[in-house]
């Protein structure tokens, strides 16, 4: 039997990679509740980078996909529509199926793209990790969700605002970043949140599905069943991927409560608007 | 399915889909897709009972009554339900072998969990030792189902609470002044009224109970996706219909699967809003009362 202290060495760091501990992971009789508590909690490592790239890019992209489909041009406002229906009417499991066997189907090799002066080569294979390909289906999935929330967000900005941005001359980029967008973020906050904390719980469904988890390094849910498949004890691993999860889900509420105030710092208290949990995992 | 069909590899195009797409495990294709309608006709109900009795446990007055409505919504809600989905049917197939066995085997000395193992003696194994795989498939569906309707009668409870306190406090008086018991104001006045709050929010965990459908493939039951990836993989000429993979254009037509169910049910929902709006105290209601008397 190992030492906590062991367990610790051995496995905290492996979901990295097999340089980063242990070369193969606990088996059989041989798994204590150390193994279980460590090498869970370093697999969080991953659901941190998928979910914490996702929403940074897919802030800013979503912030465009709502403008777009908040726009009176159709060659705008119809793409918009049309990505954000796709990504929000099909289960994101089926995404992740859909992106992968499409990835797979690209040469290996890369491909060529001439632009006349030079050839830009686009590295394609990886795409077929989850590092990079499941990340894409990821910040895709939570621009459109995202995209959707902005947009209401947006038809619900206080029409006196908008006036006062015309009564002061602001026109144009000034007038969006002033204006339109503080107030956009500040109705929007409150479900971004929850967008959020679904798609940090969504991270689990990443090697759950089509993308393969590379010399077994794997999110926490990954591990998670990987004990349970093990042990055929679910008691003691899903309780524990549960736990983290909960504390994952309170930080991201601490920080996103923070910015909340930030955005309405300029209304009195009981106009400001309140993040409450409202959990909905599936998508 | 087709005469022509003896020989696929001497076929034209047409000919070659026309049997290709109506060979037997295709077949077996098409009907998972019914298995997805059936899980989400089977779980609607369910989940809607379970959140039924969750509301009004949280309603009720009777403390204990209430504080185990207000855990089990709160617990299910709290924790992520990919979770829930692979520990209930585990967790509740080995309680259902616990009990049976403790009923069935009285005189059994050795420990249930050995080590890796979860033993319980021949007449506890559910489904029995020696049951038809048909059996056996229906008894992961019914796991399956009971994990879907614990989850998703969590989401309904709570939503449906809501829906009963959003009742105007004024009609519940009203009720009360004319003499009616607790349970007969709810049962003629709270219950009528409330479905025009819980719409919204039941319209939303029913879009939410379809995305969460393809989950059925990690509880190991033969579902769309499983066919997907069977039928979509490369097959060699070893097959009767070799083809290089096709995987991606499965899944497509699982997307537009769908994108079709979801974008259906929006619709559905919108008309079931107008007509339980009718003559009702709301802003839709009014403007069918005005529309009406024009």
């Amino acid at each position: 039997m190992r030492t906590c202290a062991e367990s610790f060495a051995g496995y905290f760091l492996r979901p990295l990679g097999r340089e980063h501990g242990e070369n193969l992971l606990p088996r059989g009789l041989d798994i204590t509740f150390c193994d279980q508590a460590f090498l869970i909690a370093g697999g969080l490592i991953w659901n941190l980078y998928f979910a914490g790239i996702a929403i940074l890019v897919g802030f800013f992209l979503a912030t465009g996909v709502a403008l777009a489909k908040f726009s009176e041009r159709a060659w705008l406002n119809r793409p918009a529509s049309a990505f954000v229906f796709v990504f929000r009417g099909s289960p994101l499991f089926i995404q992740f199926f859909f992106f992968y066997s499409a990835f797979v189907l690209l040469p290996r090799a890369g491909l060529e793209i001439p632009l006349g002066f030079t050839t830009l080569t686009l590295h394609t294979s990886a795409l077929t990790t989850a590092q990079v390909g499941a990340l894409i289906v990821l910040i895709l999935n939570t621009t459109a969700y995202s995209a959707e929330l902005f947009y209401g967000a947006l038809r619900a900005i206080p029409k006196g605002d908008l006036e006062a941005a015309d009564a002061y001359g602001l026109t144009g980029l000034g007038r969006f970043r002033r204006i339109v967008w503080p107030n956009m973020l500040r109705l929007a906050w409150p479900s971004y949140t929850n967008e959020a904390i679904f798609l940090t719980h969504s991270t689990t469904l990443v090697f759950l599905s089509a993308f393969p988890a590379r010399q077994q390094s794997g999110e926490a849910f990954y591990y998670a069943r990987y004990f349970v498949d093990q042990t055929f004890n679910p008691f003691v691993a899903y309780p524990l991927v549960a736990f983290y999860f909960i504390l994952l889900t309170l930080a991201i509420i601490a920080g996103f409560g923070l910015v909340n105030l930030r955005l309405n710092r300029h209304l009195p208290r009981p106009q400001r608007a309140r993040i409450r949990f409202r959990p909905q995992y599936i998508r | 399915m087709f005469h022509f069909c003896a020989d696929p590899s001497i076929l034209p195009d047409w000919q070659w889909f026309a049997c290709y797409l109506t060979s037997g495990t295709h077949l077996a294709f098409y009907r998972s897709f019914l298995v997805v309608i059936v899980l989400l006709l089977v779980v609607a109900p369910l989940a809607l009972g379970m959140g039924m009795l969750g509301a009004l446990a949280q309603r009720s007055q009777v403390l204990p009554l209430s504080l185990l409505g207000r855990g089990y919504v709160n617990l299910v809600r709290g924790v992520p339900d990919i979770v829930f989905f692979l520990f209930v049917p585990i967790a509740l197939g080995q309680g259902i072998e616990w009990v049976l066995h403790q009923v069935n085997c009285p005189d059994w000395d050795q420990p249930i969990r050995q080590g890796d193992d979860f033993v319980v003696c021949r007449e506890a194994k559910m489904p029995p030792i020696g049951a038809s795989a048909w059996v056996r498939n229906v008894y992961g569906f019914a796991m399956a189902a009971v994990a879907f309707a614990l989850v998703f009668g969590a989401f309904v409870a709570n939503t449906l609470y809501g829906a009963m306190q959003a009742v105007p406090r004024a009609q519940i008086e009203t009720a009360e002044a004319y003499g009616l018991t607790r349970a007969q104001a709810f049962r003629r006045i709270v219950l009528p009224q409330m479905w025009v709050f819980a719409l919204p929010g039941l319209s939303n965990i029913w879009q939410i109970l379809i995305k969460a459908t393809p989950l059925l493939f990690l509880l190991g039951i033969q579902d769309a996706v499983f066919w997907a990836r069977e039928l979509g993989g490369a097959k060699t000429s070893l097959f009767t219909y070799p083809h290089p993979d096709w995987r991606v254009w499965y899944f497509l037509v699982l997307l537009v699967f769908y994108l079709l169910l979801t974008w259906a049910s929006e619709r559905g929902f919108g008309w079931l809003t107008t007509r339980v709006s009718r003559g009702q105290a709301t802003a839709e209601g009014e403007r069918q009362r005005r529309r009406a008397a024009a």
